[in-house]
């Protein structure tokens, strides 16, 4: 019931790879190691949830959050690796229509 | 009079015990028969609603507490998610949820409104009493107890 946030720099941007549950209590450190990244203008910020086996609609505001403050920044922001279960809450909301989700989704038919 | 157990727990309205009451949630569905894909769907809408306890109605008081109950029946789980506190605005939480229409700009896009709205999709029947404090009472069938097996019966899910 905790979430591991790992960032890779590199010279075009950035990866966030995370690990475990983002609720209300793990949401507040995911928005803190994002939103810096989101303001770095011109780089691409990647974040991997191949390990976030549960997600509900506070993890739907962090990445609406973050990807705000990357349109602002001129930073792209971009979700990959999202696990059928996550990816259908986005599905459900209508957020899979203005996210960049990535498309080699494992178990979901599009 | 249809017979049910009946659980009751209380936990601190605290952010770091949402993932415990998950927990909760997905032993007692587990233990009714639910599969996998609905008991998902109890974590979520179940989490919802404390996250609303804990974000609104515990604002201005750190020593909330929030009430689960658990009503066990042969065909259904009823869920109860009670707040001893303040209440939030149903009007204001109804203006608040529905889904993301693509025609609204970025901007205006919510932030926090999607919680009722996620339990009233992932949930069978959702109702609130907002007489005193707020309570949300959410309802899960056991698939095929409703439908029998010969009804042209068209799952959503």
């Amino acid at each position: 019931m905790n979430l591991q946030v790992q960032i890779d720099e590199g010279n075009n941007g950035s990866v966030v790879h995370l690990s475990g549950e983002i609720d209300v209590y793990t949401a507040p450190k995911l928005k803190d190691a994002l939103l810096p990244l989101t303001k770095q203008k011109g780089t691409l910020l990647e974040v991997d949830l191949t390990h976030v086996n549960y997600m509900d609609s506070t993890g739907l505001g962090v990445f609406i959050n973050a990807l705000k403050s990357s349109n602002e920044h001129e930073c792209k922001f971009k979700l990959i690796n999202l696990q059928d279960r996550v990816y259908r809450l986005f599905q459900i909301t209508g957020l899979h229509e203005i996210m960049d989700l990535n498309s080699t989704i494992r178990g979901v038919d599009e | 009079m249809e017979s049910f157990d009946f659980i009751e727990m209380k936990f601190p309205a605290k952010p770091e015990y949402v993932g415990v009451i998950r927990l909760s949630i997905s032993g007692v569905a587990n233990r009714i028969g639910f599969t996998y894909e609905d008991i998902e769907d109890l974590k979520i809408s179940v989490s919802e609603a404390v996250t609303n306890v804990v974000n609104h109605a515990y604002e201005e008081n750190e020593n909330g507490e929030v009430t689960i109950g658990f009503g066990i029946y042969e065909n259904r789980l009823e869920v109860m998610v009670a707040d001893h506190g303040g209440s939030f605005d149903l009007k204001e939480v109804k203006a608040k949820i529905g889904p993301y229409d693509s025609e609204e700009s970025i901007e205006n896009l919510r932030e926090g409104g999607f919680g009722l709205f996620l339990i009233n999709t992932l949930m069978d029947k959702v109702e609130i009493n907002n007489s005193s404090g707020v309570i949300v009472l959410m309802t899960k069938y056991l698939e095929n107890q409703e439908v029998g097996f010969n009804d042209d019966h068209v799952s959503t899910k």
